[in-house]
């Protein structure tokens, strides 16, 4: 892991409010190129809700996002995308009908340029271009260790292997930002250890910044950089996990049922 | 023997045109979760533009020649239909997004009586005739296998033929094209296409251009069987049925829910009628429609939506 103080994305107070329960109240944090940051909390803590904002599916009422040193506004998720900025759904939100290999090249849809007529009648250009669009999802596809389920619908595979391919539909974008959320969600130990190693492997490979949503605290511990523990929609800790694991309100929030 | 497949095939003819005004529903239902009430509205318009404009160019451009007229009609028309997608999408759709579908279903009840209206200030509301010289003539076949031969309806074969050729086309479409692929996402889950940058305001203007041209064709082919009237709004009458025994949400239940309409409308025609009374083909769709929401309210194609309570 490539330790910069290089900031990719900044939250800056954060409240996000849905009629009168406060989902979000004044977060802030940042996120270093090509670390692998947590959110950790437990359930209702606002983990999702602040994905969300920062995928541009919720709009915060107060507070700014920065990403790469500008402030966006006007956010939605298809702008989100197109910035660079990728992730997966704790709920799967897969395409079922689709097999796997047509569900990791919708990831492409925002590389792919050529023309829909010429690709329906398969020529020049169009058809280089498909071909070197479906190398790249091979790639990940190999990478995911998938390859036996290139043709199956995705509906029909085993929970665990579809988050593998919501995570590599992901990839497909090349994306700067990997918006992980919850991706060990429902997993047995043995899935959840493969995970691990993707996501480490999506890190140290490709060089992806990685932001983490979990609630399983023993999994974080262990592959992120650094920490933002929230509660009921505050934040109660920011550090590195060692530090994380030390601090009182945080064990108290969340640790104290657990140990 | 004879006489039944016969029968038979009027109804197969007549039932992929059912599917074919059915398709637009489901495609646009697919992908934008609207119950698309116009679609019976864009197939007359499509028609009267068609007719309208293969009469009107030779005479503004001064030239003779009929296919030329006809292609150019269809081209314009063609045109028309992705404008017309595009203003729905601009200044209906976009403004009622993560509405009621209810709300939606209003929305294009608007649009239906807007298109009516609109077609006929600009079209005029006389019966208009299309011909894209499609032959009239019955033709006999396989008359060594049965006396006097099969009589089938040679413009009810080129009909069903084209109406194959547009369902290939529109299945290579959206099985082997990259934008085909995101209308599938989109029309699967809009959350997850959005979140990898499909962008679904273009999809939506694709998928009601696509509905609009499969419109257009259908009103090309009616329209040339019993001329461009009114009355071709009232297909899309018949295409509610299909579409609930096939399943709202499957291309290949539209098809196939034309054609048994087709059929069990002909056949039942033909060998109830009798017994019953005529005019069974009136209302025989909608009864088998109403029996089919009773066993399988999914339609046999659909997907089953279950819900946690």
């Amino acid at each position: 892991m490539t330790q910069t103080d290089d900031i990719i994305l900044e939250v800056k107070g954060i409240s996000l409010a849905f009629g009168g329960i406060q989902a979000l109240s004044n977060i802030s944090f940042d996120v270093r190129r090509k670390e692998i940051r947590a959110i950790i909390g437990p359930n209702g803590a606002g983990k999702s809700s602040m994905l969300n904002c920062i995928n541009g599916a919720y709009k915060p009422q107060e507070g700014q996002i920065i990403f790469e040193g500008a402030v966006l506004s006007d956010v939605n998720p298809h702008k989100m995308a197109s910035l660079g900025i990728a992730r997966t759904f704790q709920h799967l939100a897969l395409f079922k009908g689709m097999s796997v290999l047509d569900n990791i090249m919708t990831g492409r849809s925002l590389k792919i340029k050529s023309n829909m007529f010429l690709q329906a009648l398969r020529i020049g250009p169009a058809q280089r271009e498909e071909i070197v669009h479906r190398e790249f999802v091979e790639n990940i596809i190999d990478f995911l260790g998938i390859q036996q389920y290139r043709n199956t619908p995705v509906g029909t595979l085993p929970y665990g292997l579809q988050k593998r391919v919501d995570l590599g539909r992901a990839l497909a974008m090349e994306p700067k930002i990997l918006l992980l959320d919850e991706p060990m969600a429902g997993m047995n130990v043995e899935e959840k250890q493969d995970m691990c190693r993707f996501v480490l492997d999506v890190n140290d490979e490709f060089g992806t910044t990685i932001v983490l949503i979990e609630h399983d605290m023993s999994v974080v511990m262990d592959i992120s950089s650094r920490v933002v523990v929230l509660d009921y929609g505050k934040k109660i800790g920011d550090d590195v996990p060692d530090a994380v694991r030390q601090n009182p309100d945080v064990i108290n929030a969340y640790l104290g049922t657990e140990h | 023997m004879g006489f039944f497949l016969e029968t038979l095939f009027g109804g197969l003819m007549a039932g992929v045109l059912y599917s074919l005004v059915a398709l637009g529903f489901v495609l646009i239902f697919k992908a934008s979760g609207v119950f698309n009430f116009a679609q019976g509205a864009m197939v007359l318009f499509a028609a009267l533009s068609m007719a309208r404009f293969s009469e009107w160019l030779p005479l503004w451009l001064g030239f003779e020649n009929k296919v030329l007229a006809n292609l150019l009609a269809f081209a314009i028309s063609a045109a028309i239909m992705l404008a017309f997608a595009w203003l729905v999408e601009r200044y209906v759709l976009r403004h009622l997004v993560n509405q009621e579908g209810v709300t939606l279903l209003m929305a294009t009840l608007g649009i239906t009586y807007f298109l009516d209206g609109f077609g006929q200030t600009v079209f005029g509301s006389a019966v208009y005739k299309i011909d894209v010289g499609m032959p009239k003539e019955p033709m006999f076949i396989l008359d060594t296998v049965f006396e006097g031969g099969l009589l089938v309806n040679t413009e009810d074969l080129y009909a069903a033929l084209v109406a194959a050729a547009l369902v290939a086309l529109l299945t290579l479409f959206f099985q082997k094209t990259s934008t085909g692929r995101a209308l599938r996402a989109v029309a699967d889950d809009h959350q997850a296409a959005q979140s990898i940058g499909i962008p679904l305001n273009r999809m939506w203007v694709i998928v009601w251009f696509v509905a609009g041209i499969t419109a257009l064709v259908a009103g090309i082919i009616w329209g040339s069987k019993i001329g461009v009237q009114f009355s071709l709004t009232l297909v899309a009458l018949k295409a509610l049925p299909v579409i609930i025994i096939g399943g709202l949400t499957s291309v290949p239940g539209a098809i196939i829910g034309g054609l048994l309409i087709g059929v069990g409308e002909k056949l039942s025609e033909v060998y109830l009628g009798p017994a019953l009374g005529g005019g069974i083909e009136i209302w025989f769709s909608y009864v088998l429609a109403l029996f089919v929401l009773l066993v399988r309210p999914q339609g046999l194609f659909g997907e089953k939506i279950i819900d946690r309570v």
